[in-house]
């Protein structure tokens, strides 16, 4: 969307314009968007332009595990009551709030921001599968978690790295497949079914 | 007679493609459609009921609905999710690498019921065969003949003598072999032994289970790997994407295929 097209005072314009490009705005909903803030209070304005610049200028990934962070080693990786010989490895720092709100994982984690796609030119040079390698060369971790998303490139990546990670020595395991909580089994596919039939357990 | 709203379809997933929070454009192979796109709403949501029927390279029986620009999934249920692939990186790299090539090859809505029986097969093939690695150039050279690029094995592409049973060169460009005496009439050329032009021209004349019988070694498998790569390098003009990775994952551990 071009801004010297709308026939509207130019700050508005290009404020429409900026919205316009972010992910699930169209051009309607970034001229609603646009008034909403023009009719806002002056505080909330700047609240959102700050949170914003802030954004850009103070998350750096975390030296360690490449989580976005403030700090570098970030929180998780500082907290000494963690497991530090344990690492779950996830594909995007989302997931680490996820495993987070089960409270059940005491390890460290590790960030690769994607998963090798070979269809669109995504390998493993183009994640940070170099950084977790290093990481597990002072022996002091003993298993890897491979908590990468349960779809086809999930699959690759783990395999991928099992390959390079069990010749060193250390555990490798991965997230069970199974159903999910509150569904139906008549839904479920047949890779699902398959692998939550092989890691069935005693009730 | 207006045209129902829903209709049913095999499938094949041979792309996907996220879109916005939870949902994917998926490129599908059907039977009676050729190669088409079709969105799938909440696929990526864990209780998705699409999620695992529509996953990459799955077979399925779709339920589509139709729209003005792409069709909606609205049910799917998986007929072969080719188990056997998923747990070998090797295969699954190398049926991706089936789908890209489906995928450049075919423009949308062209029926071709055999280019769907044969990427079926071959998927079946990854699986369960013998010697993967001829699975593949199987595939490729059985996808060439229904697309109308068939290389010419038989006789010279210049002078149009039959070829004697010795050395001969391969010419992208000129769709075929080249006698020892035409092959300076052709800058691009690559040298063929015998025995691949010999493996070449039993994978177009036999069906895939004799070809599986067949012993081939690493460095012929090369050779017909080698070949086959440059044709479609010169019919496509653009190096496949899934091609690299597998010469990568072949050199940092060597399969046998």
């Amino acid at each position: 969307m071009n801004s010297d097209f709308l026939p509207t005072a130019k700050p508005m314009a290009r404020l429409i314009e900026e919205l316009h490009r972010l992910p699930g705005v169209g051009p309607k909903s970034a001229q609603r968007l646009a008034y909403h803030l023009l009719s806002a209070s002056e505080e909330q304005a700047r609240a959102l332009a700050e949170a914003i610049v802030a954004l850009k200028e103070k998350i750096i990934l975390c030296s360690s595990c490449q989580n976005i962070t403030e700090t570098t080693p970030c929180s998780i990786c500082q907290d000494q009551r963690r497991d530090r010989s344990l690492i779950c490895v996830v594909e995007r720092p989302m997931e680490i709030l996820a495993l987070e709100r089960t409270r059940g994982y005491k390890g460290l984690y590790h960030v690769l921001h994607g998963a090798i796609s070979p269809m669109d030119g995504v390998g493993p040079e183009d994640l940070k599968v170099r950084e977790l390698l290093a990481r597990l060369q002072d022996n002091k971790v003993h298993e890897i978690i491979l908590a990468t998303n349960p779809n086809l490139e999930g699959e690759a990546t783990t395999m991928y790295l099992q390959r390079l990670i069990t010749p060193m020595g250390i555990r490798v395991t991965r997230l069970a497949r199974g159903l999910p909580f509150g569904s139906d089994l008549e839904y479920a596919d047949e890779v699902t079914l398959t692998r939550a039939l092989e890691g069935r357990q005693e009730v | 007679m207006s045209i129902p709203r829903l209709y049913n379809t095999e499938a094949i997933v041979l792309r996907k493609l996220e879109l916005g929070e939870a949902d994917s454009i998926l490129t599908l192979y059907t039977p009676h459609q050729g190669k088409i796109k079709a969105v799938a709403k909440g696929i990526r949501k864990a209780k998705s009921k699409i999620g695992g029927h529509a996953e990459l390279l799955v077979h399925s029986q779709m339920l589509l609905a139709r729209a003005k620009s792409l069709d909606t999934i609205t049910q799917s249920q998986t007929i072969d999710s080719f188990i056997g692939l998923r747990n070998d990186l090797w295969a699954t790299s190398s049926a991706l690498y089936v789908a890209e090539l489906v995928d450049r090859f075919t423009e949308e809505s062209e029926e071709s019921q055999p280019v769907f029986r044969l990427l079926l097969e071959t998927l079946r093939r990854l699986c369960n065969a013998r010697h993967k690695e001829l699975a593949l150039r199987y595939f490729e050279v059985h996808l060439f003949r229904l697309l109308g690029y068939q290389p010419e094995l038989h006789q010279c592409v210049a002078c149009h003598t039959s070829l004697r049973p010795s050395s001969c060169y391969f010419t992208p460009d000129g769709g075929g072999v080249l006698c020892s005496n035409c092959r300076h009439r052709n800058l691009v050329v690559c040298p063929l032994s015998l025995n691949a032009l010999k493996v070449f021209r039993f994978i177009q004349a036999q069906p895939f289970a004799e070809v599986d019988r067949l012993k081939v070694g690493p460095s012929l498998a090369g050779e017909l790997k080698q070949v086959m790569r440059r044709y479609i390098r010169y019919l496509l003009e653009r190096e496949l994407k899934c091609a690299g990775w597998l010469d990568r994952l072949e050199r940092e551990s060597p399969v046998s295929g």
